[in-house]
């Protein structure tokens, strides 16, 4: 096979959603948006972990018809990511729900979901 | 200005580092030593068919109890920090019923909904699924409870049970793998049965399945907790 491997896509497309997120996080001043940032940045992760466990010409990892346990190890992508990415999904949502509430609270007590209002905590 | 140009500076390296990363990257053309043992020996070892159930649940269990007390940091986090302040009664604003046909449509949908939850992490460790994915659907069944019926109640003392004993029940399975078996979370507690059936690989069916319960159960008292916080 010629040409750039698949997998590269996915790497190049999850680095460039990181630095997305990144930017997203550093410049904007509105609390939902640089959640989102954080958002985008935890999707790239994730795409960068799937693709760094693909195999050339690899399939799912689970056993059946298609995929007979014999000639398992020449034909399946490395498991292991993908379970990492399954926990880094979990955790990645329970961050977003609590920086959520933690907006939610911002929100009660300033009345405003700039970030600037939070100067207390300002250097 | 200056705050800008450590931004654009930041990102520039960051850029750069990245660069480097994809620019270098190789495909891998055969699987990894640990991962060609887990393809290899897997199924035969633990008798799950989805190698990512057996890595998730077995091989790397411990991380897998690391993750569902996150989550469950993560729902106490929010109920903590959304809490009620006495009972400002929802109800008492009064929202606009929804419409005759989002009500039916939710109510014939919501039982499949459960269902097929329930199917996807019965069935982790035999096809993609497992009870993260069950859970999230289960939740997401909560929520089109909550988005139809704005006057319903999550019942929070029965998501509390189902919550603390799936998880109690997880540890318990886990301690028993000590005794009985190889390790903490080691699945041979029973037998592994018939290799590809519903029930086989041990008790990794019935740690899906308290991780279903729990991760629904967590995900739903979330979203109730941002529902029920709409007043100021």
């Amino acid at each position: 096979m010629t040409g750039l491997p698949l997998s590269l896509f996915a790497l190049t497309t999850g680095l460039a959603l990181i630095l997305i997120g990144l930017f997203g996080m550093l410049t904007q001043k509105h609390i939902i948006r640089m959640i989102i940032g954080f958002s985008l940045m935890d999707t790239g992760v994730h795409l960068v972990m799937v693709a760094i466990g693909y195999v050339t010409g690899g399939t799912a990892p689970i056993i059946n018809d298609a995929v007979p346990a014999a000639d398992a190890v020449a034909r399946v992508v490395d498991p292991v990511p993908s379970a990492l990415v399954l926990t880094a999904i979990v955790i990645g949502l329970g961050v977003t729900a609590v920086m959520l509430a933690f907006a939610i609270r911002i929100y009660r007590a300033k009345k405003t979901l700039n970030i600037d209002a939070c100067s207390e905590s300002r250097w | 200005m200056i705050r800008r140009l450590l931004i654009f500076v930041t990102l520039l390296l960051t850029a750069a580092i990245f660069a480097r990363l994809a620019l270098n990257y190789t495909e891998h053309t055969q699987l990894s030593k640990l991962a060609t043992h887990y393809a290899g020996q897997g199924p035969a070892e633990l008798g799950a068919p989805n190698l990512v159930t057996a890595v998730v649940v077995t091989y790397r269990g411990l991380d897998t109890l690391g993750e569902v007390t996150v989550l469950f940091i993560s729902a106490a986090g929010v109920g903590l920090m959304l809490r009620r302040r006495q009972q400002v009664a929802v109800e008492a604003e009064d929202k606009k019923p929804s419409s005759e046909i989002v009500v039916t449509a939710a109510q014939l949908l919501l039982p499949m909904v459960f269902l097929f939850g329930v199917y996807v992490f019965v069935n982790g460790h035999l096809s993609p699924g497992g009870g993260f994915q069950g859970g999230a659907i289960i939740a997401a069944g909560s929520l089109l409870l909550l988005l139809t019926l704005p006057g319903a109640e999550l019942r929070q003392r029965l998501i509390a049970v189902t919550e603390s004993l799936s998880g109690f029940g997880y540890v318990v399975i886990g301690v028993l793998g000590v005794i009985l078996a190889g390790g903490f979370l080691d699945n041979r507690i029973m037998s592994l049965g018939t290799y590809g059936t519903l029930f086989s690989a041990g008790a990794i069916p019935i740690i899906y399945t308290l991780v279903g319960l729990k991760v629904g159960a967590e995900l739903s008292a979330v979203l109730g907790r941002f529902r029920d916080t709409g007043e100021q």
